[in-house]
């Protein structure tokens, strides 16, 4: 077994070795012990930016890595600054723990809401900026030349006058030694050479050999492997359970009560922890909470819809006045049940807990909340916590909670010293998640006697993420995130109509399955409620779809709409029995439009040839990794679309696996076809906006295919045939 | 004490017989390139080839499998070259997240074996591994480029 420093001479080495790992490389962190293996280490430039001797370049990324190309993303922002090869560059993630020692240096590590890029560029480029510059000046002063006349490129430095050219390796140890600069001025993004380039991703290889990491493949010495049952009904509690029944069964070591509703098998294995916990009698307590059913919170929110009492996100004018004296008037209700994320990856920790210590490993979308949770969980003060991040088998928000740290310490404590790695089967997974929020809409337009919309009432009820996970952000009761995509203004999720008299509102209806951060959060659904009723308005107002929304939009949100229109060719002759549909909205600081290109058949099954998809992100970092975004945005979109529903009864969430919940696959898989048309002036966020027009472009196309509204997803249960 | 026929190597392990190849995979031959995704059959991640067929190995007992020859995602690349699959799937920057990949490579490896030169409809058949990310136009697209190689 080779130890390997980090750069960071952190608590943490990198381990890898034939010796843990039956023959492949692996690398996770093990806690440093004994002052021995003090490794030389490689003084850093500054936060962002190590370089050794030999040239590589070690870029430190805060934010979690989860598919989406962040890393990829980051690293091509400092290095673009810092002038250096590419070809040189690794990267590595400070820990959490670090980061508060060093009074946040790294600013924020929540990956979550597209932020990555749009939030972190100007710091993360003035590092790299800040560094150069370092390296500049100990160049000036090893070749006797003035800085002013060097020049820096592909990790070397050349005084043109001269002739005499320095790697950045063989001065980084001098330049670590300087003062950074106070200011740095940034490269102008048209004088861009790794940045806005379609530059491959730093995280490929290893994942085709199996040699990738993730949480749930670790192995620390002496670790242990314990799996969880929490109460099938969420808020119940676990009243009895009966160890002595399953106590010596193959490698069980432990079993143990955490938190009051859940009961966890420590073994020596998965496999043998889940046979043993399957056999295990458990009694639970759901008191009130049995009664709740799908049937139950429907007729909850259909209250909501008609409630007098409502908060307001987005008024102009007087919208009931308007409606009331339009020439025409024009109702819908439409529904967006509860999503489940489908991480590949299913939740999983491993802890370890001493009485003065607490280490956690896992992949995490929030490493410092996932520090706070361990801090909590463990009783020990933050500063003897930390959390080494794993690479995620997806986030898609739900990583961003901390519910499976918790469990894996509360269980580490009960062993202290001895590494637990925690997983939940598919099964726990699937019941016991934080999911996409269930809402209804209902939509009330008004059309003058030239098929104007001079007045629309947006009612929305149903569950408020904030309202369960984030309390302290509501705003005198009122969830703002609950109007995303609805917004009067702002720069993250405001609404393109201009509508003359205007009346965006929620009535709250909380139901006790926890809602929470799914991909795309409420601009999912409020983007299937106002795209698909502008389609039945601009029925209603016979004329077409792309026409009635242009004389609406405000300018960016026209643009994209356009733009797509155009690359799809909207309007001309399509193929016998194609049909398109469109939708477009702003989300995550992003403007976006889709355009969806289905066939029903004559028995009803539904084809969905292509999308052509419309983004302006403001600046593109990486057009590659933008562009599979952009299509995945549509398979998971599109997955809720045709087959995403949790559904309740007794209390409890029925589907358990991907047999009950099912998803898109290769064969249903559009064509996705992506334009960019960024306009330079923000920086916007890209992996989660385009999901919202997955669903209505498609709904739309169908609409025109079959002269069926369908308002309530998913389409799984629709009868698309003719005359059905 | 159990044998099996793993990349060309015979590897012992402990587990009870019964135990799922996924597992023992996994957990005694700390093969852990092969990946746990649903545990019934439906998602792919856990794909292996026995005897050159594509199969989930969560479905699997260890002890069904005999002296059958089992390849895992650790056996595809030789002497450190990534095979042609792997290779095509580097040239186009396929993986996300990465965790289905390892599933998707050896379905496609079982394609390729059968079908050199596949279709599209050939791949819709053959490819129903799950992608969270949605990496299947790139799929699609590594396993033509693969086809070509
Ligand atoms: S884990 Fe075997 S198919 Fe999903
Ligand atoms: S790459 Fe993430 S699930 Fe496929």
């Amino acid at each position: 077994m080779t130890i390997h420093q980090t750069s960071l001479g952190r608590r943490g080495f990198l381990v890898s070795g034939a010796a843990v790992a039956g023959g492949f490389s692996l690398g996770f962190h093990i806690p440093f012990e004994d002052g021995a293996a003090h490794a030389q280490t490689v003084k850093e430039l500054n936060a962002w930016v190590v370089i050794h001797p030999d040239d590589k370049v070690v870029i430190r990324i805060a934010r979690s890595e989860m598919g989406q190309g962040t890393l990829t993303g980051l690293c091509q922002l400092v290095a673009e600054e810092l002038e250096c090869n590419w070809s040189k560059v690794t990267w590595e993630y400070p820990t959490p723990a670090e980061n508060v020692a060093r009074n946040r240096v790294w600013k924020n590590f929540s990956t979550g809401g597209s932020r990555g890029i749009r939030e972190s560029n100007q710091y993360v480029r003035e590092g790299g900026a800040m560094a150069r510059e370092m390296l500049i000046a100990a160049a000036a002063a090893q070749l006797k030349a003035p800085a002013a006349e060097l020049t820096a490129s592909n990790s070397v430095i050349t005084h043109k006058a001269s002739g005499k050219t320095v790697t950045y390796g063989a001065v980084a140890a001098a330049a670590a030694q300087l003062e950074p600069p106070k200011e740095v001025k940034l490269k102008d993004p048209k004088d861009w050479k790794i940045a806005g380039k379609p530059v491959k991703r730093l995280d490929t290889v290893d994942k085709v050999t199996g040699k990738q990491i993730y949480g749930i493949d670790l192995v620390l010495p002496g670790m242990l492997v314990a799996t969880v049952r929490a109460c099938p009904v969420i808020g119940g509690k676990l009243k009895s359970f009966d160890a002595a029944k399953i106590e010596k069964m193959p490698g069980v070591k432990k079993v143990v009560a955490i938190d009051g509703n859940a009961v966890v098998v420590v073994a020596d294995t998965y496999w043998n922890a889940r046979t043993a916990l399957a056999a295990l009698p458990t009694d639970w307590d759901i008191g009130e909470l049995g009664k709740v059913s799908s049937e139950t919170i429907t007729q909850m929110l259909t209250e909501g819809l008609v409630a007098q009492e409502a908060f307001v996100g987005n008024k102009v004018g007087d919208a009931k006045a308007a409606i009331d004296g339009a020439a025409k008037k024009v109702e819908a209700i439409y529904s967006f049940p509860y999503q489940h994320h489908v991480t590949m990856e299913p939740m999983n920790a491993t802890a370890r807990v001493t009485a003065d210590k607490c280490e956690v490993w896992c992949g995490t979308q929030n490493g410092e909340a996932a520090l706070a949770a361990a801090s909590e969980a463990s009783g020990l003060p933050v500063a003897k916590c930390d959390v080494f991040k794993q690479l995620l088998g997806g986030g898609f928000g739900r990583r961003g909670r901390s519910d499976y740290v918790r469990q894996a310490v509360l269980v580490a404590k009960e062993m202290p010293g001895t590494p637990i790695k925690l997983i939940w089967s598919r099964e726990e997974d699937m019941t016991h998640c934080q999911y996409h929020p269930i809402t209804m809409c209902k939509l009330t337009g008004g059309l003058d006697a030239q098929g104007n919309l001079v007045g629309l009432r947006v009612r929305i009820s149903g569950q408020s993420i904030l309202a369960s996970l984030l309390p302290g952000n509501l705003v005198n009761g009122m969830d703002p995130a609950t109007f995303q995509g609805l917004m009067a203004s702002g720069v993250e999720a405001a609404y393109g109509y201009n509508v003359p008299n205007l009346l965006i509102d929620h009535a709250m209806r909380n139901p006790h399955i926890t809602p929470g951060f799914w991909r795309g959060v409420n601009v999912n659904q409020n983007a299937v409620y106002m795209e698909c009723f502008m389609d039945e308005l601009a029925d209603a107002a016979g004329q077409d779809p792309l026409a009635f929304r242009m004389k609406l939009l405000k300018p960016k949100w026209a643009a994209v709409l356009k733009a797509a229109a155009d690359k799809a060719g909207y309007g001309k002759p399509l193929p016998a029995g194609h049909f398109h549909g469109l939708a477009q909205v702003m989300g995550y600081g992003s403007y976006v439009a889709g355009v969806a290109e289905v066939s029903v058949s004559a028995d009803g099954h539904l084809k969905i040839h292509k999308i052509t998809a419309a983004t302006n992100c403001g600046h593109v970092v990486n057009p590659a990794q933008i562009e599979r975004q952009v299509a995945g945005s549509f398979a998971y979109g599109l997955s809720a679309a045709l087959y995403g529903e949790i559904t309740v009864k007794d209390g409890a969430v029925e589907q358990t696996n991907f047999d009950s919940y099912n998803m898109l696959r290769i064969d249903e898989m559009p064509k996705v076809e992506t334009v960019l048309v960024p306009t330079g002036d923000f920086w916007g966020g890209v992996g989660e906006p385009t999901i919202a027009v997955a669903a209505p472009s498609v709904l739309n196309a169908i609409a025109r295919a079959t002269g069926k509204r369908v308002r309530n997803l998913p389409l799984m249960h629709h009868e698309l045939k003719k005359g059905a | 004490m159990a044998v099996l026929n793993v990349n060309g190597k015979a590897l012992n392990h402990n587990a009870d017989p019964r135990t799922p190849l996924l597992w023992v995979l996994r957990e005694q031959l700390k093969l852990t390139g092969t990946k746990y995704g649903c545990g019934i059959a439906q998602c792919g991640a856990c794909t292996v080839l026995i005897d050159g067929v594509a199969t989930r190995s969560c479905q699997v007992p260890a002890n069904s499998v005999g002296n059958r020859k089992v390849t895992t995602i650790e056996g595809l690349a030789a002497n450190g070259q990534l095979n042609k699959i792997q290779a095509a799937w580097v040239a186009v920057d396929v993986p996300q997240c990465g965790y289905c990949q390892s599933g998707m490579v050896m379905a496609a490896t079982a394609l390729l074996a059968a079908k050199p030169k596949p279709t599209d409809a050939d791949i819709d058949a053959a490819m129903t591994n799950i992608c969270r990310c949605g990496t299947y136009q790139q799929v699609r697209e590594a396993i033509h480029a693969a086809a070509k190689a």
